[in-house]
C-alpha cells in the first residue's frame, strides 16, 4: 500500500523541479531592468482606477455552496462505485436514494432561481 | 548486465525488470526504479508538449484554411515551438506592481506541478503506469480540482481586474463542470466495479464506449470546460478580459500556465481513451510475451494507447478549431440545467439496470442492453430539449424584436421566470442554427 | 523509520501553516496557509494507510471549501483592509483553554494506546493485514449501503446534505420580490 504512494511522494518532491527549471533559466538568460510604468497594471492603455480586490457578486457564493454539497456527495458515491459487484438489490435501493435526495436539492435551487445567472 | 538484454527490455518497456534482475530487489531499488520512473514520465511529458503545441497549431490552422507553423525547422515548422520556448526564456519577467508576491509566483509552479502529478497513474500499456493506485480515478479527481484553486491563487495575486475576473468565471466554470464530471466518472466505475485505472481497461473486452455513449459524452464536454479550451474558454477570453488569469504573466512563468494547459488537454484525451475506448488495449496483442520472456506486446499496447489518444486530441483541436465561444450564463445555463440533471438520471438508471441484469449475463447482451438504455436517456432529453427550445422561440417571436437583444436584456434583468433556459448549442444543432438568439455570437454580457 | 521522518516533516507543515493561519494579517495569506495546512493532514491520511481519506480532504477541503473561505474573503470586502490586531485580548482564558485540552487528548490518547512495556504503537499498526487495506474503499462502500452496517447514518448523511443546501439558499439567497433591492 505505503510502497504504492511512495512513488506519488517521490514524485511530489520532484515535480516543483521540472516547473521551476525553465523559470529559473528565464530569469538568467532574461533582461531585468524594471521600471514604475513597465510594472504597472496592464489594462489596455487606460490606468486602473480604484482597488482591484473588489467585492464580488454573492453569485459565485451559491455557485460554490451548491458545489460543495456535490462533492462531498461524490465521496460517498465514488466507494460504493467501487464496491458495485459485490452489493445486492436492496445496498442499490439505499445509494439511489442518496443520489435522489441530493436531486430534490438540485431541484429546490432551481425553483429558487438560484442557478440563474444574472 | 548484457548489453542484448538492455537492448530487448528497453525495447520491451520493461526496464524495470532489468534493473532487479541485475541488482536485486531490495527497498533501493524499488527507491530507484520510482525516481528513474518520475524522471522520465515527468520529460516525456514535457517534451510532448513541445509537440503538441505544434499539432495544435497546424490542425487549427488547416481548419482556418491557413498554412500554419512552416518556416523554422524544414517546410513543416517542426522546431516552431523549439524556438518559441527559446523567446520565452530570453523574455524578461515582469513583476507586476502591487501583486501579490506568494500567490503570484507560486500558481505556475504549482499548475504544472498538477498537471504532472495527474499523469502518475496514466496507463500507457500493461504495466507501463506510474503506479496503478486502487483509487486511481478518485486521485485523478482530487488533484484537478486542486487546480481549480491555483487558478483563483493566480487571479488574485495578480492585482489585476482582468486577471481576477478571469479566475472568478475560471473557477464558477469548472466547479460548475466538476460536478457533471464526477457523475458520468461513476458510470464506468460501476461498470468495471473498480477504481483503479488499469482495473477499468482490464475490465473492457468491449470498450465502454458502447456501454455508455452518454457518460462519454458528458465527460467529453465536462473535460472541454475543465481544461478551459474553446467552446468554454471563457476564462482566457481574448476579446473580453484579454488574457483571464495569466493575463499578468510574461516570459516563462506564463509559458507554465501554456504547458499546464496542453499537457491537461493531452491527459483527458488519455482518460477518455482509458476510460471509454479500451485504454491500451489492441486485441489481446498488447498482452503478448516472447518466447524468451519479454513482453514485447508492451510496445503494441503503447501504440495502440498513444494512436487512440491523439485521435482524441485530434477531436479536442477540432472542437476548438470549430465552436466559437458561448456565453457565460449559457454555460452555466447549460451545465446546473443540462448536464446535472442528465447525468444524475444516467447514474440513476445505469445503477439500477445494471443490477437487474443476472450476473454471468453474456458481455454482449449486457452491452446491449446498457446501449438501448443510453439510446432511450438521450432521445428523451433531447426531446425535452427541443421542447424547451420551440418555446423559447415562441416566446422570443410573440416579444417580437430581433431576439438578440432581447435574449441579453433578459437575462441582465434579474427575471423572476427560471424557465428561461439558455439555449443548448452542442447537443441540439439543427435548433440553434433557427434560433433567433443569435446563440453562436460570443456577446459580451457584463456580468459583473 | 523513515515513515517517522515523513510524519514529523507533515506534522511540522501541518502546525506551522495552523499557526500561520491565526496570527497572520493578510486574510488570503491566512487562507492559504490554511490550504498547506489541510495538504498536510492529506498526507497523514495517506501515510496512516487512508489515502481514500487523504483524497477525499484533498477533493473537499483544497478543492471546495478553500474557494468557499477564498468567495467569502471577497465578499466581506472591509475585512481586506483591517489592521486590527488578529488576537483579542485573553492570554488567561487561551492559556487555561489550551492546559485543558492539552490534558484531555492527553487521557484519551492513554486510554485508546495503553503502552504495556513491548507493546509498542507502531507494532499494533502493522498488524493489519495487507489484503484488508487494498480492499478497504471497497468495504468502506458496501458498509455504507448493507443494512447490517451503517445504512441509516448513509441516508440521514443525505438528508443533512440536502438541509446544508437548502439551508445555505435560504440564508444566502434573497427571498422573491427583495431581488430588485439588495
Amino acid at each position: 500500500m505505503l510502497a504504492e504512494w511512495q512513488y506519488i511522494g517521490i514524485f511530489v518532491a520532484l515535480s516543483p523541479i521540472f516547473p521551476l527549471a525553465p523559470v529559473v533559466l528565464n530569469r538568467l538568460l532574461g533582461p531585468h531592468r524594471p521600471n514604475p510604468i513597465k510594472q504597472q497594471t496592464y489594462e489596455c492603455g487606460i490606468e486602473t482606477v480604484g482597488d482591484t480586490w473588489i467585492q464580488f457578486k454573492v453569485q459565485y457564493y451559491i455557485y460554490a455552496l451548491v458545489f460543495v454539497v456535490f462533492d462531498i456527495e461524490a465521496v460517498f458515491l465514488f466507494p460504493i462505485a467501487a464496491a458495485f459487484g459485490q452489493l445486492d438489490l436492496f445496498a442499490i435501493g439505499a445509494a439511489v436514494l442518496f443520489i435522489f435526495l441530493l436531486t430534490d436539492g438540485l431541484v429546490y435551487a432551481w425553483s429558487r432561481g438560484v442557478l440563474e445567472w444574472v | 548486465m548484457d548489453i542484448l538484454d538492455l537492448l530487448k527490455s528497453l525495447l520491451s518497456l520493461s526496464l524495470g525488470d532489468f534493473i532487479r534482475r541485475n541488482f536485486g530487489t531490495g527497498p533501493g531499488t524499488e527507491l530507484l526504479i520510482d525516481i528513474g520512473g518520475v524522471v522520465i514520465l515527468s520529460t516525456f511529458c514535457l517534451l510532448i508538449v513541445i509537440f503538441l503545441i505544434w499539432l495544435t497549431r497546424k490542425i487549427v490552422a488547416r481548419m482556418q484554411d491557413r498554412i500554419g507553423p512552416n518556416r523554422v525547422g524544414g517546410r513543416y515548422g517542426l522546431l516552431q515551438t523549439v524556438a518559441d520556448v527559446m523567446k520565452l526564456l530570453s523574455k524578461e519577467v515582469i513583476n507586476p506592481a502591487g501583486a501579490d508576491w506568494v500567490a503570484f509566483n507560486a500558481a505556475p509552479l504549482l499548475i504544472v506541478m498538477a498537471a504532472l502529478l495527474m499523469w502518475a497513474v496514466m496507463p500507457f500499456a500493461p504495466g507501463v503506469i506510474g503506479v496503478n493506485l486502487n483509487i486511481g480515478i478518485f486521485y485523478i479527481l482530487a488533484i484537478s480540482s486542486a487546480s481549480v484553486m491555483i487558478i483563483l491563487l493566480a487571479g488574485w495575486g495578480s492585482n489585476n481586474k482582468y486577471a481576477l475576473l478571469g479566475a472568478f468565471r475560471a473557477v464558477a466554470q469548472m466547479v460548475s463542470y466538476e460536478v457533471p464530471m464526477i457523475l458520468a466518472l461513476l458510470v464506468p466505475i460501476i461498470l468495471a466495479s473498480t477504481m483503479s485505472t488499469e482495473g477499468i481497461i482490464a475490465a473492457q473486452t468491449l470498450p465502454f464506449i458502447l456501454f455508455a455513449p452518454v457518460s462519454a459524452l458528458i465527460f467529453f464536454i465536462s473535460s472541454l470546460a475543465e481544461t478551459g479550451r474553446t467552446p468554454f474558454d471563457l476564462l482566457e477570453a481574448e476579446s473580453e478580459i484579454v488574457a483571464g488569469f495569466h493575463i499578468e504573466y510574461s516570459g516563462m512563468k506564463f509559458g507554465m500556465f501554456f504547458l499546464a494547459e496542453f499537457l491537461n488537454t493531452l491527459f483527458m484525451s488519455g482518460l477518455v481513451v482509458t476510460l471509454y475506448l479500451g485504454g491500451y488495449r489492441f486485441f489481446g496483442l498488447e498482452n503478448w510475451v516472447s518466447a524468451d520472456g519479454y513482453p514485447y506486446g508492451r510496445l503494441i499496447g503503447l501504440i495502440a494507447f498513444f494512436a487512440k489518444t491523439f485521435l482524441l486530441y485530434f477531436i479536442y483541436d477540432w472542437v476548438r478549431g470549430t465552436l466559437p465561444r458561448v456565453r457565460v450564463d449559457q454555460i452555466l445555463n447549460f451545465n446546473w440545467k443540462f448536464l446535472v440533471p442528465l447525468s444524475l438520471a444516467l447514474v440513476f438508471f445505469v445503477a439500477i439496470v445494471d443490477k437487474l441484469i443476472p450476473t454471468g449475463t453474456n458481455v454482449v447482451v449486457r452491452m446491449t442492453i446498457h446501449l438501448l438504455l443510453n439510446i432511450l436517456i438521450a432521445a428523451v432529453a433531447l426531446e425535452l430539449l427541443r421542447r424547451r427550445g420551440r418555446q423559447n422561440r415562441l416566446a422570443m417571436s410573440a416579444g417580437g424584436g430581433s431576439g438578440g437583444v432581447e435574449a441579453v436584456a433578459g437575462h441582465g434583468g434579474g427575471h423572476d421566470d427560471h424557465g428561461h433556459d439558455g439555449p443548448q448549442p452542442i447537443e441540439d444543432v439543427p435548433d440553434v442554427l433557427d434560433t433567433p438568439l443569435g446563440v453562436r455570437e460570443p456577446v459580451a454580457v457584463p456580468a459583473h | 523509520m523513515s515513515q517517522q521522518i515523513i510524519f514529523f516533516i507533515l506534522a511540522a507543515i501541518t502546525l506551522t501553516s495552523a499557526v500561520v493561519v491565526v496570527t497572520i494579517r493578510n486574510l488570503f495569506h491566512a487562507a492559504l496557509a490554511l490550504m498547506v495546512s489541510f495538504l498536510g493532514v492529506a498526507g497523514i491520511y495517506v501515510l496512516l494507510e487512508a489515502p481514500f481519506l487523504g483524497m477525499a480532504q484533498l477533493l473537499v477541503y483544497i478543492g471546495a471549501i478553500s474557494i468557499l473561505i477564498i468567495f467569502a474573503i471577497m465578499m466581506t470586502r472591509r475585512l481586506m483592509q483591517t489592521n486590527e490586531s488578529p488576537f483579542n485580548s485573553q492570554a488567561v482564558g487561551a492559556l487555561v483553554g489550551a492546559a485543558l485540552a492539552l490534558v484531555i487528548l492527553f487521557v484519551v490518547i492513554i486510554r485508546l494506546y495503553p503502552m504495556a512495556p513491548g507493546d509498542g504503537v507502531g507494532q499494533s499498526a502493522m498488524a493489519v493485514d495487507p489484503a484488508i487495506l487494498q480492499s478497504s474503499v471497497a468495504r468502506m462502500g458496501r458498509s455504507f449501503v448493507s443494512a447490517e452496517a451503517y445504512v441509516l447514518p448513509f441516508e440521514v448523511a443525505s438528508v443533512l446534505l440536502l438541509a446544508a443546501l437548502v439551508g445555505s439558499i435560504v440564508i444566502a439567497w434573497p427571498r422573491r420580490g427583495e431581488e430588485d433591492n439588495q
